[in-house]
């Protein structure tokens, strides 16, 4: 046994874990509990997972270290905990995203990224809380509960991955899978001062991602720093012939690209990232953020991306639309919720009535709405060519820059609550995350100080598939800053009291 | 409106139907089109189902490339222009059988346009334009319940590959839109893209037909008829809705837009109900598939490996054969049937001979058995065999169907049928005399009767010769030998 407490097993972070159940002074049934040890504690606080699979993850975690003690060649990650945002389908676990309608649904398959984490030789520990169908940006539009900010648990964690920005903020998990369709991964990472990254749209399998928007959800990851971020993506990226809008490609070796040169780099920083919609605080941080990478070499200039008013009302046509498809099959009849038997038509109102949420059941008429006849041409069909409009402007700016920068949020953490009445004022928090979905780009959100006590994430945009480009730029930001070495109060406390 | 019998010559000829069909065709792959699972008929209930088939939360399609090349085939068969890419498209609508709340289809790209196929009615070649061929995905198999308590589903259809296939509004006769559909089949079968059987649901067809009077270019309203589950019910759906539109129109009544089904037991349409006809699909591209691109190099290797059309095997069989139009027709309609013909000719050059036991015995045959001809013992070299057994005299016609219909049903060689149960033609002068001798003895009236000049009276008593042989007597020298036997005895007297 190692002399190593469950409290700094949980401190050591996933790659040094990892070192450490290689070098044999840990188990992973020893990390595997002082996790669900500390899920226990701190959960019902903070709300981060909806499932917790004790019993499976403790058996995952046996069987790694007894092909460990066989000498078994296993993956450098092998043994480590992992969360799992309750989108992506578990074999034999619940995903229920976080909806009534598919609360006791439970998938026959693993989604590829599962099977791939699996192979690793990872421990999934269970799935986390999010906005329902991850549609959100607080993390509120949960069925069951809202999950909470452990910088401050009256504050909304963001949104839609927000149990897998908490489970890991709070170290409940060492690292997490979210999903990210407008800004579901890096808003919430953004918020909990974690690094989250969106990969290029096709890098990451979406077989066995429940879909929200097809064109535009891709599975990405939450990581305390950006070399942890390099490791779980390599696990999970990756050509899948079950995904047809998968890239015919291998991923490149993430890890290995971490130290890749900064000095001479191109910065364009987008003017937008610094106007009136934009918290000062937050501008601020973004400053000082931009002033460390200049001190790091790179060149630095301005850009102005004037399709950005314009991603927003388009991807809330675009979105919803194929939301409004993709929702459809939650009908009663083969499984998930069945509200009624009296007939065909009442099975379907009563079930999707109940099973539902209000920002779901919105969207869903929204996306019904402009896809109508006779609206086609003027929402959907628009909102297309808005959306080819994005790209280029994309395309050329990144033609003159290396990376782009902007605020990941405008905002830090707001208050439960604060924004639940207004709908269009939340989708504001995902205004400059939303183009980078619409255009399929890669983009990392780092954690780049603070606001208020409360973190703030910068946004660093690449070019398409050069995920180990932004990634060697946010290791070498956060290793100057060390910005990613701040943890929140042991939430544990702090959410008791709270309640 | 009351059921109307038929249409006087006046309204006939002063209203004419315009009709478009469209016609969805499985197409027979192992796999299903966006999955890999099985799509063989008749497994035992959802069986053969996966998350994809099954729409489960997550899971996604992935093109079936051999489903693309048998909708290319099929295309390319209709001569229908493909262009250099095609997308897919979700058609949105709520129905059990559904199981993603939206059907994989194809809107506006569709995989061909621009076709044409040729049918003949009453001598009269007629080209009948396909607007487009596009693929689809099947739904569930819905099994209600008697009683009407509840409904069962089949998944295992669901995923099975289906191209639909839309004509221009040519079809002017029921007999026209029967041809057409038989020209498909034909076509369809001949490129071994389906099975086509209508009784299976591999095969199904729905109808878009107004009136109009003679003489204009303008469209009348367009109903559509749906439900038509037989070769029988689309003619008389068709036959039923021309006469209740001709007589709409005549009587100054509008034509209400529409869909209704056709009513086998009553042997009418009746409006659908309103839901089904008031859809709104709400196509839009699929985002879980990547645009086809259909490389002209690919479409060319379908083309050039494409199986002989079967117009193209009719005129050969006319040129090569020296058969008449309508034999090739027949013998041409079933891909398996020509290619039975086509071997047995090669072991018996007698095209007509053969031919003609085909139209007459084997497609009855088959007909009765309801039996494809692949799934019966019948060999080319049998009924070979049997035409050169009557050939040389071993056997006459009349034996001959007899051995036919037992190598028919059990395949067993004609030749050792015949000798096992002593079949053979009686040859032998004196055994059939002596028969001759005795049927003279014995029918007086007869002999009374051909001596008093009714050469009619000559066939029954040849026909008592062939009963008492069985058939198996000569019949020329049946003939032959009873006017001896009638000589014999006027010669005694």
């Amino acid at each position: 046994m190692s002399g190593i407490s469950p409290r700094d097993i949980r401190g050591l972070g996933a790659t040094d874990i990892a070192a450490a159940l290689r070098r044999r002074e840990l188990t992973s049934v020893e990390v595997t509990q002082a996790y669900l040890e500390a899920i226990g504690a701190g959960n019902a606080g903070l709300g981060a997972y909806l499932t917790v699979d004790e019993q499976e993850a403790l058996a995952q975690a046996r069987e790694v270290d007894a092909r460990r003690a066989k000498g078994e060649e296993l993956g450098p990650y092998a043994g480590v905990p992992v969360a799992v945002k309750d989108n992506i389908s578990t074999r034999g676990l619940r995903t229920t995203c976080a909806s009534r309608i598919l609360e006791n649904y439970v998938p026959p398959y693993d989604a590829t990224v599962v099977a791939r984490l699996r192979q690793s030789g990872l421990v999934v520990l269970g799935k986390t809380n999010m906005d329902e169908f991850a549609m959100g940006s607080s993390g509120e539009n949960s069925a069951f509960f809202p999950a909470r900010n452990p910088w401050d648990p009256s504050r909304v964690p963001g949104g839609s991955s927000s149990g897998s920005a908490v489970a890991v903020a709070a170290s409940l998990a060492p690292w997490a899978l979210g999903s990210d369709t407008g800004g579901s991964v890096r808003q919430p990472a953004s918020f909990c001062g974690l690094v989250g990254v969106k990969p290029t749209y096709g890098r990451v399998s979406r077989y066995g991602l429940v879909a929200f928007a097809s064109s535009l959800d891709q599975i990405g990851t939450l990581t305390h720093d950006a070399a942890e971020a390099a490791a779980l993506m390599g696990i999970i990226s990756g050509y899948d012939p079950a995904d047809s809008t998968s890239v015919p490609e291998p991923a490149p070796d993430y890890p290995a690209l971490l130290g890749r040169e900064i000095r001479g780099l191109r910065v364009g920083v987008v003017r937008e990232g610094f106007g009136e919609g934009v918290e000062p605080g937050v501008q601020e941080a973004l400053r000082r953020a931009l002033d460390v990478l200049a001190g790091l070499g790179a060149v630095m200039g301005e850009v102005s991306l004037s399709m950005t008013t314009y991603a927003l009302p388009a991807y809330y046509v675009i979105a919803p639309a194929e939301a409004s498809s993709n929702l459809a099959r939650y009908d009663g009849v083969r499984y998930g919720l069945r509200a009624s038997n009296r007939s065909v038509t009442d099975m379907y109102g009563r079930t999707r009535q109940a099973g539902f949420g209000p920002e779901v059941k919105r969207r869903i008429m929204l996306g019904t709405y402009a896809l109508s006849a006779g609206y086609y041409d003027a929402y959907y069909k628009k909102a297309q060519q808005i959306r080819t409009l994005i790209k280029n402007e994309f395309s050329s700016a990144l033609q003159s820059y290396d990376v782009l920068v902007t605020p990941t949020a405008p905002s830090v953490a707001f208050r439960l609550g604060e924004k639940a009445a207004d709908p269009v004022q939340m989708y504001y928090q995902d205004y400059f995350t939303i183009p980078v979905n619409m255009a399929g780009l890669p983009a990392v959100s780092v954690p780049c100080g603070f606001s208020g006590g409360l973190p703030v994430g910068m946004q660093l945009i690449g070019r398409w598939f050069d995920e180990a480009g932004l990634l060697a730029i946010a290791h070498a930001y956060l290793e100057t800053t060390g910005w990613h070495r701040f943890r929140p109060e042991p939430a544990v406390s702090v959410a008791g009291e709270a309640r | 409106m009351a059921h109307v019998e038929s249409l006087d010559a006046e309204l006939q000829a002063a209203y004419e139907p315009v009709i478009g069909l469209e016609v969805h065709v499985e197409l027979q792959t192992d796999s299903k089109v966006f999955c890999s699972c099985p799509t063989t008929f008749g497994a035992e209930p959802n069986t053969q189902v996966c998350p994809v088939c099954l729409g489960l939360p997550g899971a996604l399609p992935v093109l079936n490339r051999r489903a693309v090349e048998l909708a290319l085939r099929a295309a390319l068969a209709l001569h229908c222009t493909i262009p250099p890419e095609c997308k897919f498209d979700r058609k949105n609508y709520f129905y059990p059988d559904l199981p993603k709340g939206y059907q994989i289809s194809q809107y506006d790209q569709p995989l061909g346009v621009n076709g044409w196929l040729e049918i003949s009615v009453n001598g009269e070649v007629r080209r009948i334009g396909i607007r487009r061929v596009h693929m689809e995905e099947e739904t569930a198999k819905s099994v209600h319940v008697a009683g009407g308590t509840h409904t069962l589903l089949d998944f295992n259809r669901a995923g099975v590959p289906l191209i639909e296939i839309v004509s221009e509004p040519d079809i002017r006769t029921p007999e026209e839109a029967r041809a057409y559909l038989n020209e498909l089949q034909s076509i369809m079968r001949y490129m071994e893209v389906s099975d086509c059987k209508m009784e299976e649901g591999s095969l199904r067809c729905d109808a878009n037909i107004s009136v109009r009077p003679r003489g204009t270019d303008v469209l009348g309203t367009l109903v559509e008829i749906k439900n038509m589950n037989s070769w029988r019910a689309v003619q008389k759906g068709l036959e039923y809705e021309i006469i209740r539109q001709t007589r709409l129109l005549s009587d100054g009544e509008p034509v209400v837009r529409e869909t209704r089904h056709w009513d086998e037991g009553r042997g009418i349409t009746r409006p659908a109900r309103g839901k089904e006809e008031a859809h709104d699909y709400r196509y839009f591209p699929e985002p879980d598939l990547v645009p086809l691109a259909l490389d002209p190099a690919w479409v060319a290797e379908v083309k050039a490996t494409m199986p002989e059309l079967p117009a193209e095997r009719r005129a050969r069989f006319v040129r090569d054969f020296g058969l008449p139009a309508y034999d090739a027709e027949v013998l041409c309609a079933d891909p398996a049937v020509a290619g039975f013909f086509e071997a047995t000719v090669a072991l018996y050059p007698q095209p007509k001979q053969v031919s003609n036991w085909i139209m007459k015995d084997v497609l009855r045959l088959l007909n009765d058995a309801g039996l494809p001809l692949a799934a019966t013992p019948l060999r080319p070299e049998h009924l070979a065999e049997l035409c050169r057994l009557v050939d040389q005299g071993t056997i006459n016609l009349t034996v001959a169907r007899q051995v036919f219909e037992e190598v028919f049903a059990n395949g067993r060689a004609p030749a050792e049928i015949v000798a096992e149960k002593g079949l053979a033609q009686i040859s032998d002068e004196s055994a059939l005399l002596k028969v001759a001798r005795e049927v003279v003895a014995g029918n007086p009236d007869a002999v009374k009767n051909y001596r008093s000049g009714k050469e009619k009276a000559m066939g029954f008593l040849v026909g008592q010769v062939m009963r008492a042989t069985k058939g198996r007597a000569n019949p020329e020298l049946a003939t032959a030998l009873v006017k001896k036997a009638l000589a014999e005895q006027q010669g005694q007297e």
